[in-house]
């Protein structure tokens, strides 16, 4: 397949994924503050900062408050990875690669494109942007659904599977590093810990199967434990990087990144999440990040260039 | 009820439905029937279906205005245009007879120019054409053949005569829509299909790859074919990701493809560099190589004519064969037939005058107002005069134009186009169509069933383009004798 098409295609999938990402961040932030006490309220610009936009937020808003952000994350063409504009560029990108993707997941993702223009504004206040996120969440979810179903499993689906999982991966670090940060801000662990961590959880879809694997309560340790190590749950690091590790083993010429991939998993699985405070897990999580930035950087040398 | 036929009238135009009104043609009589059958507001709701279904398809041509590319959704009229299939039988032999005849000449062209020297078409076709390439001469395609796709625009007069507008040989586009307009017609109007024998459309994309694989220069038991477009924004790109995904060809553009110091030509994919034999080549000659050619083009590939020359690649279609798509050498078109194959065209062309020989230059000059003046070598619609719609004005501005390039100009009477019930706002109207069938030329030769059907969807305009605000219909050849 050609180099060009093999990124496309990774990019459709990373941007597929995330919009359904931003979609459950903002639609659990949105739960999770109805749930703080007053005053405890932690602002709406810890979004930004996870998603890693938060200069360019910055430099566009001086009020950081509910409306401005939502508007920034879910519209703003200035935000590059705002909800609509990975949409669009999910779109663009399955538009110049349709020769290889079947018909349909075109037209999923033009109407999922179409829907998403249509009704973003919605979303802006509160009353309609429930609806408005689960319908994204959902329509994403049968687009990856669609593709795993209807293409065959060959060396476009690894780069389906490559973007979606590293997208994954990094989104879930990037969730884990907003519950240390909360651990930073409150004292010790209070009741608002339990709430913080759920919230995680919901953010990631993965709170009912944390309580299926997890017997006692919600705390610290084991959500990170979960969300980093479990080998089973789709959205943990450790089953992205497995996931990662078989689809990069299909392609030819995979050596040069296998290899550094496999470091990533072990690092992983060497994180003793029992005896982290908040200062050294964002080190560590900062530590995965760049890890993941990089295993991008060789897939796009390896096959991309 | 959606249509009283004995009211629906179109003059003195030939109407592709009804005979008179209130009698529709043997091969409509079903359609007719049917249409009679349904309350306006059926209809109505048929036609909501069909631009849901060309949304979410996402069946979109591009419109190039004030400096940007808009998609637009395909504009699709649900009410069929029926040919019965003996007509079609004829029109089909004739299209076959001028894509080989047009193919002899244009090799003949590069090589020995019999044709010329023999008188039967003066030497200023080569000298003065737009389409004529010097790199080409002397080179030896495959079957030797040069234009292997070729979109030919026909034409119903008002006495039923089928005639050919023009043969567009150079990157002719709309087959897309043509399967893409059956397929929305089959979920539309799923009714119909059981009562009518209409001829399938889609084999269109097995009998282009077969004929791609004809002209391939290598003996892999599997040539690599792909398909080079300009990119998203061309207005055909559309069409460009259609043809490469039903073929299961690579969808290249000019970046990913590279001429080795071998003179073979190569893809960058993920396994590494990959060779290509066979290069269905959706851009412009002067955008293809840009050592030869237009050395700004950044569409193209370096090295690309030089592979070509030396045989290692083939061209689809070849560079150079647009010498053959001009409107002077059309109004030859009939000769080289005759030169040729030593048979009589079996389809006629328009009466064309052309403005470089002074008596056909006056002739033309006197009678704008009933005249269509066209430009030789535009595309698309774009630089003609309409002599029964225009102003004063416009025929001055074209006499100048005229006069100080008459070979750039031919003139033809202006036809009563054709008309077919379409669909516009409330009611079925006559509108004007013409119809664009495909011909595919390598080692055999192939007609699609049908063609791309466009219709002018303003009242009594004549201008089909899409990218002028026409529209298109599903074509339907019709076999209900043997059904």
């Amino acid at each position: 397949m050609l180099s060009r098409v093999a990124r496309r295609i990774y990019w459709m999938s990373r941007y597929i994924e995330r919009a359904e990402n931003i979609a459950r961040l903002v639609n659990t932030y949105h739960f999770l503050l109805m749930d703080l006490p007053r005053g405890t309220r932690a602002g709406w610009e810890v979004l930004p900062v996870i998603t890693g936009s938060f200069p360019v937020f910055n430099e566009r808003y001086t009020r950081h408050d509910e409306r401005n952000t939502v508007k920034f994350l879910l519209v703003d063409n200035n935000n590059p990875g705002s909800l609509v504009n990975s949409i669009a560029n999910a779109r663009e990108n399955t538009r110049t690669s349709r020769e290889v993707l079947p018909g349909q997941a075109w037209e999923e993702i033009n109407e999922l494109h179409l829907y998403a223009s249509a009704h973003v504004n919605d979303a802006l206040p509160r009353r309609g942007r429930f609806d408005f996120l689960t319908e994204i969440i959902q329509r994403s979810q049968q687009l990856t659904g669609l593709l795993a179903g209807t293409m065959s499993h060959d060396e476009a689906y690894d780069f389906v599977r490559i973007g979606r999982n590293l997208e994954r991966a990094d989104m879930t670090t990037r969730v884990i590093d907003i519950g240390a940060m909360s651990l930073k801000e409150s004292d010790e662990s209070s009741s608002l810990d339990v709430h913080v961590w759920t919230s995680m959880l919901r953010a990631l879809n993965a709170y009912q199967m944390y309580r299926k694997d997890v017997q006692h309560g919600v705390n610290c340790a084991d959500v990170v434990g979960f969300l980093l190590q479990n080998d089973y749950f789709p959205r943990s690091v450790a089953h992205c990087i497995d996931q990662l590790e078989e689809s990069v083993g299909d392609l030819p010429r995979h050596m040069d990144t296998l290899k550094p991939l496999r470091e990533v998993r072990h690092r992983v699985a060497h994180i003793k999440p029992e005896k982290l405070d908040a200062t050294t897990l964002h080190a560590q999580v900062d530590k995965l990040q760049v890890g993941i930035s990089s295993i991008h950087e060789l897939i796009r040398k390896t096959w991309f260039d | 009820m959606a249509i009283d036929w004995k009211k629906y009238d179109p003059g003195e135009c030939y109407d592709e439905l009804i005979s008179t009104p209130g009698y529709a043609r043997a091969a409509t009589r079903n359609l007719a029937a049917w249409l009679r059958s349904l309350t306006d507001e059926e209809l109505q709701l048929r036609k909501l279906d069909a631009e849901l279904a060309i949304i979410d398809k996402g069946v979109t041509f591009t419109v190039y205005s004030e400096g940007e590319n808009i998609d637009r959704a395909w504009p699709f009229d649900i009410i069929p245009r029926v040919i019965p299939i003996r007509e079609w039988r004829k029109i089909e032999a004739g299209l076959k007879q001028r894509l080989q005849a047009l193919n002899l000449f244009i090799n003949d062209l590069y090589h020995n120019q019999k044709i010329i020297r023999d008188r039967v078409v003066p030497k200023t076709l080569i000298s003065e054409s737009k389409g004529f390439r010097q790199e080409c001469v002397g080179i030896n395609p495959a079957h030797k053949v040069w234009a292997h796709i070729c979109g030919s625009d026909l034409v119903r007069d008002s006495d039923g005569t089928v005639y050919v507008l023009e043969d567009n040989l150079r990157v002719p586009s709309g087959v897309s829509y043509m399967i893409e307009n059956r397929e929305v017609t089959k979920r539309i109007l799923p009714e119909l299909f059981e009562n009518n024998n209409i001829l399938p459309v889609d084999d269109y994309p097995d009998r282009l790859l077969e004929m791609l694989q004809s002209i391939s220069p290598s003996r892999r038991a599997r040539p690599e074919v792909v398909v080079l477009t300009p990119g998203i924004y061309n207005s055909a790109y559309f069409e460009h990701a259609f043809l490469a995904r039903s073929m299961s060809a690579e969808l290249v553009e000019g970046s990913d493809l590279m001429v080795d110091k071998d003179d073979f030509v190569y893809m960058k994919t993920i396994q590494g560099m990959a060779r290509v034999d066979v290069i269905y080549r959706r851009i412009d000659d002067l955008f293809l190589d840009p050592e030869v050619f237009n050395p700004d083009s950044a569409l193209g590939v370096p090295g690309l004519m030089r592979a070509w020359r030396k045989g290692n690649v083939a061209l689809a279609n070849a560079p150079g064969c647009g010498v053959a798509d001009d409107k002077v050498v059309y109004s030859y078109v009939p000769d080289i037939i005759r030169y040729y194959l030593d048979e009589d065209p079996l389809l006629p062309n328009v009466p064309t005058y052309r403005c470089n020989n002074k008596q056909e230059r006056k002739h033309v000059l006197s009678n704008l107002e009933s005249m269509v003046v066209k430009p030789a070598n535009e595309s698309g619609g774009y630089g003609m005069l309409v002599g029964p719609q225009s102003t004063a004005k416009e025929r001055n501005e074209f006499r100048r134009l005229i006069r100080s390039n008459p070979r750039n100009y031919i003139g033809q009477p202006a036809l009563r186009l054709s008309t077919a019930p379409t669909l516009c706002d409330h009611n079925l109207e006559p509108r004007h169509l013409d119809l664009r069938p495909f011909i595919l030329q390598g080692r055999d030769t192939y007609v699609t069933a049908g063609g791309l059907t466009r219709v002018a969807m303003r009242r009594g305009s004549l201008v089909v383009n899409s990218s002028q605000g026409g529209g298109s219909k599903d074509t339907w050849i019709v076999d209900n004798e043997t059904g």
